[in-house]
This record gives structure tokens, sequence and C-alpha cells, in this order.
């Protein structure tokens, strides 16, 4: 019987994939746990209610010593929160030293991530620009291939964003700390470690939402059963 | 094909194998070593226990940042405190000076200790930051007997893995195992800022383990017990956190 599929994403980037997105919610859902205890952020070393915050989120606490405006404090989820957070943090660490071990053996990042030098002279990008503003369907090669935003955008993921949330996330623990004090000292304290951490956060979950809107005008289906069971139908035509 | 699939069986297999073997030896090992904490065997046990067997082999030894005079917190937020009950009052009404800290357990010489002994003991001043698990924190002067000196005192057995402390306040108790019970920022803490420790924050004595948490730094201390195990120490999870759903590793 001939092939009706054609390859397009290794076993390892798939399960890499859904790994990293499972333990990325758990850390999110979590994460605003823990932060609805005190929504206050700070920068430098020290931060407290009896501190000015840097900036503070307009919504309730599940703290009552927290002054929020809000008539009610909302139930302590932190114990499970905390616990769930770490060990999802793990999940995502190791997955992600896996995928980056793979991305650099196997030229996956090479050959996949890194863009053409051709595509990043400013028309094309200003072209790939334009193209994604005004929602136009994405070229079949792109079933095949990541278009030039798509790279960039990933590799900013990959090698900033992620790196960054974990390295700030580690800056919050009291042992580490001690071990490596240049991890919350660079950043200026470790209530500045703790608001980079949220805003990272915050350009995680924009990359979240837009991929996702991404998945879905390039059509669902195919999209995402491309990344779970690695293969595109015939229909869609390899270049 | 049928080749290829029993070579691959026997890989797989021979893998599997090795890699349970493995697990075993590392299971064992890490036991051993010290590196599964008390709670482990609850749901998120195995990320506790990666946490703390990493931070064990990382930073057993490691010291919490110190911080300048200058960088002291004028307005530090002593975060609630339940009422502390009438025998708290009594003491604090006789100005603590029938307070004790009673130690016992594993150590040669059980023995009960006054605020005024505890204060002719050798002390050592740091400032440290203390960190809530909530996300606030703030840095202080903290004097007090390192817990060090007082278990070299009493004679803290070799065989001593843990050191579980009490607070006046009922049903509240924690331990720390003796990396963190012999590390010397680890302090039976009585002043604060050049003073007494106020009540707020957990006069006239607390435990101090600027390496962990707040929440591990229990205020009103009346009672150590050096053990080799906590699994007969109250649901056996080590301290009374994980029975309310934390951690009882807060070194994160």
């Amino acid at each position: 019987m001939p092939e009706i599929f054609h390859q397009r994403h290794p076993a390892i980037v798939r399960v890499t994939h859904w790994l990293i997105t499972l333990s990325f919610l758990a850390l999110l859902l979590t994460g605003v746990e823990i932060l609805i205890s005190h929504p206050r952020f700070y920068w430098g070393e020290i931060g407290n209610v009896n501190t000015r915050p840097l900036f503070t989120l307009p919504i309730p606490s599940s703290r009552d010593t927290v002054p929020t405006g809000y008539g009610y404090v909302l139930p302590d989820q932190n114990g499970w929160s905390r616990y769930l957070h770490f060990e999802a943090a793990w999940v995502a660490v190791l997955t992600g030293l896996l995928y980056v071990a793979f991305g650099f053996s196997k030229g996956h990042f090479r050959r996949n991530l890194l863009p053409a030098p051709s595509d990043l002279s400013p028309t094309m990008l200003a072209n790939d620009i334009a193209r994604h503003l005004r929602f136009g369907p994405p070229s079949d090669d792109e079933a095949w291939s990541y278009n030039v935003l798509q790279r960039l955008t990933y590799l900013l993921v990959i090698f900033v964003l992620f790196p960054l949330v974990i390295w700030t996330g580690l800056a919050l623990s009291p042992a580490i700390e001690g071990t490596f004090p240049a991890l919350v000292t660079i950043l200026g304290g470790r209530q500045s470690a703790r608001t980079i951490h949220f805003f990272v956060t915050i350009f995680l979950v924009l990359f979240l939402l837009i991929h996702v809107v991404m998945v879905y005008l390039a059509g669902f289906r195919k999209r995402v059963g491309a990344m779970i069971v690695g293969r595109l139908p015939k229909a869609v035509e390899r270049l | 094909m049928n080749k290829i699939s029993r070579r691959k069986l026997i890989t797989a297999g021979l893998a599997g194998a090795a890699g349970a073997a493995g697990l075993a030896v590392a299971a064992n090992l890490a036991k051993r070593y010290g590196l599964i904490p008390p709670d482990a065997g609850v749901l998120y046990g195995p990320g506790e226990t990666l946490t703390y067997a990493a931070q064990r082999l990382l930073s057993r030894h490691s010291l919490a940042r110190e911080f300048a005079r200058s960088e002291i917190s004028k307005d530090p937020f002593a975060n609630e405190v339940d009422p502390l009950g009438v025998e708290f009052n009594r003491l604090q009404d006789g100005a603590f000076v029938d307070w004790r800290l009673a130690v016992d357990g594993m150590v040669a010489r059980p023995a009960s200790f006054s605020l005024a002994e505890l204060k002719s003991l050798p002390h050592s001043t740091q400032i440290t930051f203390i960190a809530c698990e909530e996300g606030w924190s703030y840095i202080a002067e903290w004097k007090g007997v390192p817990l060090a000196h007082v278990l070299n005192l009493v004679g803290a057995l070799p065989q001593a893995r843990y050191i579980v402390y009490r607070s006046i306040q009922p049903d509240w108790w924690d331990s720390i195992d003796m990396a963190d019970a012999l590390h010397p920022q680890t302090l039976l803490t009585l002043g604060m800022n050049g003073s007494e420790l106020p009540v707020p924050f957990g006069g006239p004595l607390r435990l101090r383990v600027p390496r962990q948490l707040g929440y591990k730094n229990v205020k009103y201390i009346t009672s150590l017990t050096a053990t080799d195990s906590l699994k007969r120490f109250g649901k056996g999870l080590g301290s009374s956190a994980p029975e309310g759903g934390y951690a009882w590793y807060a070194g994160i």
C-alpha cells in the first residue's frame, strides 16, 4: 500500500512539545495561585506590605495581611500549588534539556529554526510581518517548514524566555542563592528576580496565545495532528 | 524483520533492566546519604525529592547571603500571629524568666535552658533576609546562639539525623536535617536589630534557618528533640507543614 502520510515532526520534538505544554500549564496555574497570596511587586532586595511597591495588581488576595481594597479574601491554595509548581518545573527543565540536547546534536535548530540569512533582509521581514498582520493564510510550504517569524519567535522562547524564567525561579530559592549568589545580585536583588519572573511569564503567556491563534488560522486539526502523530496527510503537498 | 524485532526486544529488555537496577541503586544511595525528604510519599513527593536531593548535593555547606548594616529593613513586617494563649501570656507577664528550652531525644545529656542560660552562651550575629513563601521579604540583623553549639553542649549522638523543634503555639512544630541543624547560620535567635527579639517577630526565642523560607523559622521555641527518624512525630511527614499541605523542605 502506498504511503499516504509524510513525516513532519520527529518523535522527540512531539513528546517534548506536549510535556512542556503540560508542565507549563501546571506552572502557570500554580504560579497564579502563589501570586495571589501577594499580588504586589517590588524592585531590589526586599519588599513587603510595609514598603512601597513597584506596582500592585488590582486583584483580590488569598491573605488578609495584604491591603487590596477588596472586602474579601480568597482561599489559600499555596500548599499544593507550591508542591506542583516545583514538580512541574522539574518536568519542564528536564524535558527542555532533552530537547535542547536533541536540537543541537541532530541539527534540528540549524535546519528548522535558524532563519536563512536571505530571509532576514528587511524587505523579506517586512513582507512576512505584513502578511501576518493581514492574517493571511500560510503558504503550502509552511506546512513543512517554519516561516522566518516563527523561527525567530521559537528561538526567542527557547533561548531567551525559558532560560530567563528558570534563572529567575532559581534565584528565588534561598538555598540556591546561598550557593550561587550572582544569580540574584546580577538581577538587582531577590524582589527584582521575582518581578522579572512575573514579566517573563507574561511574555510566555502572550507567546502561547499567539501560537494557538496561529495554529488555528493555519488549520487546527492538521497542525495539531502533525504535532501528535508526526505526519501530515499527502493532500498537504510537499514541495 | 523478525531478527530486527528480536534484537530490538533484547536491547529494550536490557535497557529496561539496567534502568530499573540503576534506579534501585540510586534510591538506595539517596536513602543512605539522606537525600529523601520525610514527605517523599505525598502526591508531589517525586518533585520534592528531586529538589531536596539536588540542593543537598549542591548546597550542603553554602552560606546564606549576608548584607550590609545599611540594608537592614527599616519597617520589617512581622506577619500575623494567632493568639498565643494563656501560658504564653503568663510567661510574658513574668518577663519570660520562666521560659524554658528543653532539649532531649538522641542526646547524651538531656537539658533544659532558661533564656538567661542561653544568653550566657557564645553568640553570633548575622544580617540576612527572611522570605515568606507568599513572596515578600525583609532584612534584619539576628543575634542568637548557633543551634550547633547547643547540640554540642547536650552531646547530640552521631546517629541523630533530624532536630525536631516545637513552638508554644499548639500543633506548631517542625524539623530540619543535620545539614541545616549544624549549619553555622542556624540560630536560636534571641535578638533582632540590636534589641531583644520582639514578640511579633518570635520573641523570646525563634529558630532562624536562613537557607529556608519563613515558615521553617518557627517562633516561640520551647523544645528540641534529636532523632534518627521522623516517623514517630505527628503523621511522620517531618513537620506540621505537610499535614497542612506545605512542603517539609523549604529551601526550594
